[in-house]
């Protein structure tokens, strides 16, 4: 009987490979290269899956097929469509800013992979027989670190409708930096909950805080909030208003082609991975397992908890394209006002609710025959002030007159422009060389009577 | 107590890959393009540009704060000024005024003024800061545990607490006045010129 080679080789093959980097090289340090490049391999392959997805469930919910021709289950047509992309032709319009104009995609793709970075996806495992948290550093001020990548990202959007020297990315790039920085406030506003219980800002020490139950039951408010200012923060539909398609052509990459424009559409994707995986890690447990399968003893060990990590990951990009084949996007100024009028000074109230509670049950005030009438004591007052606000604008509405509407000019500022709310366009007689008789002469768009105008 | 055995620690673990002298290299080499940027800032003739470089200058500075183990307040740096206060100055910019290309009216007449007035600030606050670390060693691997949001947290709110109110008293009034100016357009007859913003 033959000796068979491989199984001693291969016992011996790690020992080989890596072995010959033991003399130089630390090994923390080839577990922080593996990490690294695992954690790019991950998103990189998420965008891809995440597009497909999008645009199949999509296709689902419209009635539609969806992309199902490449791959099995039309799989690989997000990575045909890279190649196409890049394969375009690199378009820089002549009035742009060209080093902005460059740097612009780089600025908006590279915080987002940087954010990913602090996200723990597991607790310790065993790669290559040494120990090591599926987690690539452990920041103790981890969830900082997130929002301070995340508001370098905005730059991407605002230099590139900038420098395109054109006027709907510039409309875009406004919107879009109003847009987040308005909706980073209450982002920041609805972590500063979870960190007063977890007591630390380290991303790991949150989800080990969260072990008897998810700050989602605790927090629900500061959750609801995070989940509507992280739709805010990514640009995505409902609140997609710095690239409305039907408004603004595209928005702030109207003007970007080939790979520029590939890698505005990467950062979105991943940018929509890097919320969805915050907002487990924060509020979701993390990647402790959900209730049932928590009973299994082993389900929160081993390379187990990356896989709940996972499927959380992936209903939370459900949500977002659900949100998307559902909702409407909002007219900027009710966006605008709903973010500032409504998220920040809620969670700030509830901020300060959260504090109070934290402060009784440190100072061992509160017990839970306590909590439980005042919890509902707030809560009611809460709903109380809402609802009081609401009539109050309500009757305001009411008790204001109808604004007076000046009549409608069609060239008012030396433009053509469209009536305003509650003026009316006189209407155009079908066909004016027969009307003209007949009717008082429609108002020429060239400020020039019919009469002038055919005697020219 | 805490300190020397932080620094026994950090210098003798494998995993301090920067050494003392490696630290204070990497602060030097930031710092000079802290003060690179800040001079382009202020010389460069494209407005965009300028807020540009006034974020390599800002972010700059989080990456000194970093090497001196302040974690916290590095990443409030560049949370506040990279992501908050130049986004608002670029968001100023491209609304009213950021053509492409250079802007010629950027130099002021008083330059010369400007120059003393900006080197006397210059010399107060080295001065200051000199002579008040003058006999001051700061060991920056044995910084690290003074640099944690707790640490910050326990100095800013036992120790500090009055300049602390006080700043944000300053920022609520700052705040109200900005209302008070904004609103007295909207409110007034918007036929009479207005004197706000001639100052």
């Amino acid at each position: 009987m033959p000796q068979f080679p491989d199984a001693v080789s291969n016992q011996n093959m790690t020992n080989w490979f890596l072995g010959s980097f033991d003399t130089h090289i630390p090994w923390w340090f080839i577990l922080v290269v593996i990490k690294a490049v695992a954690a790019f391999a991950i998103l990189v392959v998420l965008t891809l899956f995440n597009i497909w997805y999008e645009r199949r469930v999509v296709s689902f919910m419209q009635m539609r097929i969806g992309p199902n021709r490449v791959g099995p289950q039309g799989l690989l047509q997000s990575l045909a469509d890279g190649v196409k992309l890049a394969l375009k032709e690199d378009i820089v319009p002549t009035n742009a800013d060209k080093p902005v104009f460059w740097i612009a995609p780089l600025l908006s793709a590279i915080p987002a992979f940087l954010a990913i970075a602090v996200i723990p996806w597991g607790p310790a495992v065993s790669i290559f027989g040494h120990w090591t948290t599926l987690q690539l550093v452990d920041l103790p001020v981890g969830v900082l670190y997130v929002l301070a990548i995340s508001s370098i990202g905005i730059y991407g959007i605002v230099l590139a409708g900038w420098s395109s020297g054109s006027t709907y990315p510039l409309l875009g790039a406004l919107r879009s930096s109003a847009q987040m920085i308005s909706y980073e406030v209450a982002m920041g506003l609805s972590f500063a909950g979870v960190f007063l219980y977890a007591g630390t800002m380290s991303p790991s020490g949150i989800v080990n805080a969260q072990q008897h139950g998810w700050y989602f039951y605790m927090l629900p408010l500061s959750a609801i909030i995070y989940i509507i200012a992280m739709v805010g923060e990514t640009n995505r539909a409902p609140f997609d208003l710095p690239e409305a398609e039907g408004e603004l052509v595209g928005g702030f990459h109207t003007e970007y082609s080939s790979l520029k424009f590939a890698l505005f559409f990467l950062a979105e994707y991943i940018n929509l991975v890097t919320v969805s995986a915050l907002a487990v890690t924060m509020f979701f447990g993390g990647w402790r397992a959900p209730v049932p399968i928590s009973l299994w003893s082993g389900a929160n060990s081993g390379w187990y908890p990356m896989l709940w990590f996972m499927i959380k990951l992936l209903i939370f990009v459900f949500v977002f394209i659900w949100l998307r084949g559902t909702l409407p996007r909002l007219r900027y100024d009710q966006f605008m006002a709903f973010g500032w009028k409504v998220l920040i000074p809620v969670s700030v109230l509830w901020l300060l609710v959260v504090a109070l509670f934290r402060q009784l049950r440190n100072a061992g005030d509160l017990d839970r025959a306590h909590a439980v009438p005042i919890g509902i004591g707030i809560a009611a007052v809460f709903l109380l002030l809402v609802v009081a606000l609401e009539v109050r604008e309500r009757n305001q509405i009411r008790r204001t007159p109808p604004p007076t509407v000046p009549d409608y000019e069609p060239l008012a500022g030396g433009f053509p422009v469209p009536p305003m709310p509650g003026q009316s366009a006189p209407a155009v007689p079908r066909r004016p060389q027969f009307a003209r008789t007949a009717a008082a002469p429609a108002p020429a768009l060239n400020g020039t009577t019919a009469e002038e105008a055919s005697t020219r | 107590m805490n300190v020397t055995t932080a620094s026994v620690q950090f210098t003798g673990s494998a995993q301090s890959y920067l050494s003392p002298t490696g630290v204070e290299v990497a602060f030097i080499l930031i710092g000079l393009v802290v003060l690179g940027s800040a001079l382009l800032v202020v010389t460069v003739r494209n407005l965009v540009h300028a807020a540009l470089w006034l974020v390599v200058c800002l972010g700059g500075i989080a990456g000194e704060y970093l090497l001196l183990g302040a974690e916290l307040v590095a990443w409030v740096q560049i949370l506040i000024y990279v992501g908050a206060i130049v986004v608002l100055l670029l968001f100023g910019l491209v609304l009213t005024r950021a053509p492409i290309g250079h802007t010629d009216e950027l130099d002021v007449k008083h330059r010369a003024p400007a120059v003393v007035v900006a080197a006397g600030a210059a010399g107060v606050l080295v001065t200051v800061v000199v002579d008040a670390y003058r006999k001051v060693w700061l060991e920056p691997r044995a910084a690290v545990p003074l640099g944690t949001g707790a640490a910050n947290g326990a100095a800013l709110f036992k120790y500090w607490v009055l300049p602390f109110e006080t700043l944000s008293v300053l920022l609520l009034a700052a705040l109200v006045g900005a209302i008070v100016i904004s609103r007295r357009g909207a409110d007034g007859d918007s036929d009479e010129p207005e004197s706000v913003g001639t100052d």
